[in-house]
């Protein structure tokens, strides 16, 4: 995957950005706060992109006013999970459901192995082709 | 300024030893007077609270000064406890401190979380800790206040979770003292004693501010105030006769300041109505509607029976 030398993990907002310091992630916060939207910090070490439901890390937040308090969560979860992937999602409820807002990576292991590409030949000697995270070879949890 | 100052870049840092900075147009700037003014003005009593508020103040606005000069000193614990009787007007004045501190600079959002016992402790093993953070964090950038603070320790049952989310509120007030500002607030009496068995906290709490009770006159002062919020005002009969409610009520039991002054006020907005419903000329201007004469207050148990209209027993 030459297009992306680091193998780095593109996915939500700011992913082709370096990593966003603290204080840009305030900065990020404080807009989702100042939009009444709710805050919720995940985590996984799977890292295919159709691996859409992240592990919660904790409640999701209501009602905050200052991003200190989301920062500090943040802050827990990188101290419980130094590599692995860790997002943070601000949920907009305005339309009677949970409609995610913002999404961007603020955490993410320290080598990222990348994905393969895998041919699979079905009938007709037709080929099909998907994508395989070389970290999801080793169980859960040993990935990173 | 030497020659040497001079070439530096002009920035906060460089003002000389002798350059004078205006702590008037800082006081201005702030917009701190007209909530220091409007305590004044709504607050009645309670000197010593109020000469508090300002030293703080004070204190927070030098201190903004000090930073233009780069005389760095931490920022100043500003964890408070209000210690007084009920209806001495704590909540109120933790509300004001929140909007000080905010127009200061010292918090950032300056809203006031205020909670209770059942807010932050938990009921089963694990239940606690959580909760407690949720608190905090929805504090955050602004004042938690815990009202009756002594509640959370219960030294009777020791496996208590109380003990863990006090455990959690002080390494808060430690580490996080940028974030928010903790006030707790109860009766003199048992605070003190809740500090005793809880030196930590004691330590962590810079000021404590004592609520002293109010006096008739203050009290009385009080009660002309919640009326004019409220539209309201007495005809001189009925001013004659709130005076000699309120030392009367003073001495009954169960007297709670200017929480039971706000009682007897509602209860004389009943009887009012009441006069007026029952009235004959059934055609009234606008000052009948806005006058709490003197029936409506003498009609109060206190001044027959001598017990509060309030007391359930009789």
């Amino acid at each position: 995957m030459m297009t992306n030398p680091g193998n780095r993990l593109t996915q939500g907002q700011f992913s082709f950005l370096p990593d966003l310091t603290d204080a840009q992630i305030t900065a990020q916060i404080k807009y989702a706060l100042k939009q009444g939207w709710a805050i919720g910090i995940e985590y996984t070490d799977d890292p295919h992109p159709r691996n859409t439901y992240w592990e919660m890390f904790g409640m999701p937040m209501f009602d905050l006013k200052d991003p200190a308090g989301i920062l500090m969560e943040i802050n827990n979860c990188r101290k419980t999970f130094p590599n692995h992937y860790v997002r943070v999602t601000a949920f907009d409820s305005s339309q009677g459901w949970e409609t995610p807002r913002m999404s961007y990576i603020v955490n993410r292991p320290k080598k990222e192995p990348g994905f393969g590409l895998v041919r699979q030949e079905v009938d007709g000697r037709q080929v099909r082709y998907t994508i395989h995270s070389y970290a999801t070879d080793s169980p859960e949890s040993e990935r990173y | 300024m030497s020659m040497g100052e001079e070439s530096q870049p002009a920035g906060p840092k460089d003002l000389s030893d002798d350059t004078r900075v205006d702590l008037e147009a800082e006081f201005n700037d702030s917009h701190v007077k007209e909530v220091l003014d409007t305590l004044d003005r709504e607050l009645i009593g309670l000197r010593p609270v109020k000469t508090r508020i300002r030293e703080i103040a004070a204190l927070l606005l030098v201190d903004r000064l000090r930073r233009r000069y780069a005389l760095t000193a931490g920022a100043p614990t500003l964890h408070m406890s209000f210690t007084g009787n009920p209806g001495t007007g704590k909540t109120t004045v933790a509300l004001r401190m929140a909007e000080i501190l905010h127009r200061l600079g010292y918090v950032r959002e300056g809203h006031l979380i205020a909670v209770t016992r059942d807010d932050l402790v938990g009921q089963y093993i694990g239940h606690t800790a959580p909760k407690t953070k949720e608190v905090i964090k929805k504090a955050m950038g602004g004042v938690l206040f815990v009202d009756e603070a002594y509640y959370l320790y219960k030294p009777e049952n020791e496996r208590d979770y109380g003990q863990e989310s006090i455990e959690i509120l002080l390494q808060i007030m430690e580490n996080n003292r940028d974030d928010l500002v903790v006030i707790l607030a109860g009766y003199k009496d048992k605070m003190e004693r809740f500090f005793a068995s809880n030196p930590g906290m004691r330590s962590r709490i810079a000021h404590h501010v004592d609520f002293p009770d109010y006096s008739a006159l203050e009290l009385m002062a009080i009660a002309k105030l919640m009326l004019a919020e409220q539209n309201y005002g007495f005809s001189p009969a009925g001013e004659k006769a709130f005076a000699d409610y309120i030392p009367l009520r003073m001495k009954l039991g169960h007297f709670a300041n200017a929480r039971s002054i706000r009682n007897a006020l509602d209860r004389a907005r009943l009887r009012q109505a009441n006069r007026l419903f029952a009235g004959k000329h059934r055609s009234l201007t606008k000052r009948d509607l806005m006058t709490i004469e003197a029936e409506d207050v003498l009609a109060s148990r206190v001044f027959g029976e001598g017990v509060p209209d309030t007391d359930p027993a009789h």
